[in-house]
């Protein structure tokens, strides 16, 4: 047999690619103003909205949407579903740059970045802090996905003798590197959601639950599962490579699974917690719209379409991604209130920071896949 | 494969069974409440004594080296509208109606001192990653160590009252809040507010005994002649007055599991703007949720073996590209 994996060795630098190039500069130079100017300047963030959109959608969406190696790893190497193992480079890939570039935007966030290593040493790291789980977690697996897509990388010089050395002795400790890595994700997306529960009344009761922890786990398990299919869909498409179908189909159903968990644990948590779920004005309005992006989905992905149609699990696919990340946008900006008078939207150069960083994320991507073996090789 | 299949879910299931564990406040004994220090200081401030003369902000800017605050571009005098970097103690006024009474919450007016409470068990230093907020082993004091602090700001989203601010345009920005006049209190003195209060509104002290002195003023009957202490509650200078009227609840005795400042007024604490606690401290909560999932990185631990047991039996069968 071929290879599992093929580079697609077409041209990096396209139109897209300049585009996205262009929005990489503007976010860079806007990121530059910041260090000179501080955060003031390029933000709207203020001493009641400390957190915007660059901890909402940077760390937490970003992170999120780089579930997809943690999820296919569970499926492959904890359920044993070789199945799907054509899949996991890919999902490597966009772990390795959307964690990556959470751990950039922390450090663009902070305000006292020179001070940022101090989270690393023993001695003065707090163990009562939700954060510092969070911190140390996301870092060591910021590490161990770079090993993890190490062998994409080796392999492209396959023929020089360190790299074959080098692909052995990963293969003999991948066993404990995949436990790890699955391991991370685990904790810190829970932590991810016990971030807020020191927000205490500040946080809606719509969200505002001991069940953070479990809630923040379990949709980005979802997140991760649908950003691989729709990943490998886009990529198919625009590509013009064959679709995975079968084995969209398959994931399809494991994802329905673990949206109906998810659901049915915060309805139940919402009720026995008796939250004022119908009198909460545009948090309600909220609240609804968020759920019902998880509701829809899961309804088309149980249903024989599923099996049949990728547009109805792309679609699924990315109503399931906007579902994580408005959850995640309600539980950090929308739902929390820290009083009257305060206000918060992001700025404009706040927003394009982000852009730039997502154009430098996608950029990455296109010439990782273009230039290294990441996508299945086409069987047939 | 369906044979480690099934153990897996065994593990999976056992696993489960300690998270859902962990996660059930009723399963995992709560982390218990921290109690007060013995030689715990704090401020009394009774909003019926305050006449508003905002000496106290004078004051605590003077002592503690902050700027005045112009927020309208015409004003002539410091007119901060909310805490901020600049302004860490401030007096706020309640008006209802016609606003004539003091003190009264229909038709009446009552101000109110906002700073920092200096928790017993504070949201902000179980936040904090880093230990830049911490509550001074003696005192209680909750300061801040520009020296470790990264800048996160986390406890600004943990703080029941907002009380650390940010400098948010500054290239080098620092947390700002009260310290209690920290450095004063080193060399023997006391905060600049109590100190300069002409009312005895606000009280140095320590913890047991301004309780002991709120407890005393809510025995009063109204209208009867008493004396209040100046600056200091062991100061031994009174000012002497008919006692007002008080809602029989000393803010910060139990509210969010206590603080070391206390408040009496006579019109109820939600209208003068301080939130509703319960009893625990939120940090009480949120300790309990993660120390269940992470006391002695067991679960952790736990989980990680499990996890690299499946991986190896899976791949060990397989062949790896």
């Amino acid at each position: 047999m071929a290879a599992e994996y093929v580079p697609l060795r077409t041209k990096v630098v396209t139109k897209p690619f300049l585009v996205l190039a262009a929005l990489a500069l503007t976010g860079l130079f806007l990121i530059g103003y910041r260090y000179l100017a501080g955060l003031g300047a390029v933000t709207n963030l203020n001493d009641g909205y400390p957190w915007g959109l660059w901890i909402a959608y940077d760390v937490l969406v970003g992170t999120a949407l780089g579930c997809g190696g943690y999820a296919m790893a569970i499926l492959v190497y904890v359920f044993n579903r070789w199945e799907y193992h054509p899949l996991v480079r890919s999902a490597v890939l966009t772990s390795v740059l959307g964690y990556t570039l959470a751990a950039v935007a922390i450090f663009i966030d902070i305000g006292r970045y020179w001070n940022g290593y101090k989270l690393f040493l023993p001695w003065q790291v707090n163990l009562s802090s939700v954060l510092v789980e969070v911190a140390l977690c996301i870092g060591a697996y910021v590490v161990v996905l770079w090993i993890e897509f190490l062998p994409t990388l080796l392999e492209k010089h396959r023929e020089h003798p360190q790299a074959a050395v080098w692909l052995r002795r990963l293969n003999h400790a991948l066993p404990v590197i995949a436990a790890v890595g699955i391991l991370l994700p685990t904790m810190h997306q829970s932590s991810l959601g016990t971030l807020m529960v020191i927000a205490g009344g500040k946080l809606s009761p719509l969200w505002q639950t001991y069940l953070l922890p479990l809630f923040f786990l379990l949709s980005a398990l979802a997140m991760g599962f649908a950003v691989t299919a729709v990943e490998s869909i886009a990529s198919s498409y625009f590509f013009g490579r064959p679709y995975e179908t079968p084995m969209l189909a398959k994931l399809a159903r494991v994802t329905a699974g673990v949206v109906a968990a998810y659901l049915v644990l915060r309805l139940a948590d919402l009720l026995y917690r008796g939250a004022p779920v119908l009198s909460s004005g545009f948090l309600t309005g909220m609240f609804f719209l968020e759920n019902l992006l998880y509701l829809v989905p899961l309804i088309f992905l149980v249903s024989p379409a599923a099996a049949r149609d990728l547009r109805v699990i792309f679609l699924a696919g990315v109503a399931l991604l906007l579902a994580g990340a408005l959850y995640r946008f309600n539980v950090f900006l929308v739902g929390f209130s820290p009083g009257p008078g305060w206000r918060y939207f992001p700025a404009v150069p706040e927003i394009f920071i982000t852009l730039g960083l997502i154009s430098l994320e996608l950029m990455a991507y296109l010439y990782f896949v273009k230039r290294y073996p990441v996508l299945p090789a086409e069987h047939g | 494969m369906a044979v480690s299949r099934r153990q897996f879910l065994k593990l999976a299931a056992g696993a489960g069974l300690c998270a859902g564990a962990g996660l059930s406040p009723q399963v995992a004994r709560a982390r218990p409440p921290v109690p007060r220090l013995p030689e715990a200081v704090g401020i009394l401030y009774d909003a019926t004594l305050c006449i508003g003369c905002k000496a106290c902000m004078s004051a605590c800017k003077e002592f503690n080296g902050l700027p005045p605050e112009h927020t309208d571009p015409r004003a002539i005098w410091d007119d901060p509208l909310d805490l901020s970097a600049k302004t860490v103690n401030i007096v706020k006024l309640y008006t209802h109606g016609t606003g004539l009474a003091k003190d009264r919450e229909q038709d009446g007016y009552s101000y109110i001192r906002r700073f920092c409470m200096h928790c017993v068990d504070p949201a902000c230093t179980s936040a904090c990653p880093v230990g830049a907020l911490h509550k001074d082993p003696r005192t209680g004091v909750v300061k801040y160590n520009p020296d470790v602090c990264i800048g996160c700001r986390y406890c600004q989203i943990a703080c029941p009252y907002n009380i650390p601010k940010f400098q948010w345009d500054s290239p080098f920005p620092r947390i700002v809040k009260c310290q209690m006049c920290d450095h004063l209190q080193a060399r023997g003195s006391y905060p600049a507010c109590c100190r300069f209060c002409p009312t005895g509104a606000s009280l140095f002290g320590e913890v047991r005994e301004l309780l002991k002195e709120a407890r005393r003023r809510l025995a009063l009957k109204e209208g009867e002649p008493t004396w209040f202490p100046l600056r200091r509650v062991d100061s031994g200078s009174h000012t002497f007055r008919s006692a007002p009227a008080y809602l029989p609840h000393i803010y910060g005795e139990k509210d969010g599991g206590g603080a070391q400042v206390l408040m009496l007024a006579n019109v109820p604490f939600t209208k003068l703007g301080l939130p509703v606690l319960g009893e625990d401290s939120i940090a009480s909560h949120s300790e309990t949720v993660y120390h269940a999932l992470y006391k002695g990185m067991l679960l952790p631990y736990l989980v990680l073996s499990g996890l690299v047991y499946l991986v190896y039996r899976h791949t060990s069968k397989k062949d790896l590209p």
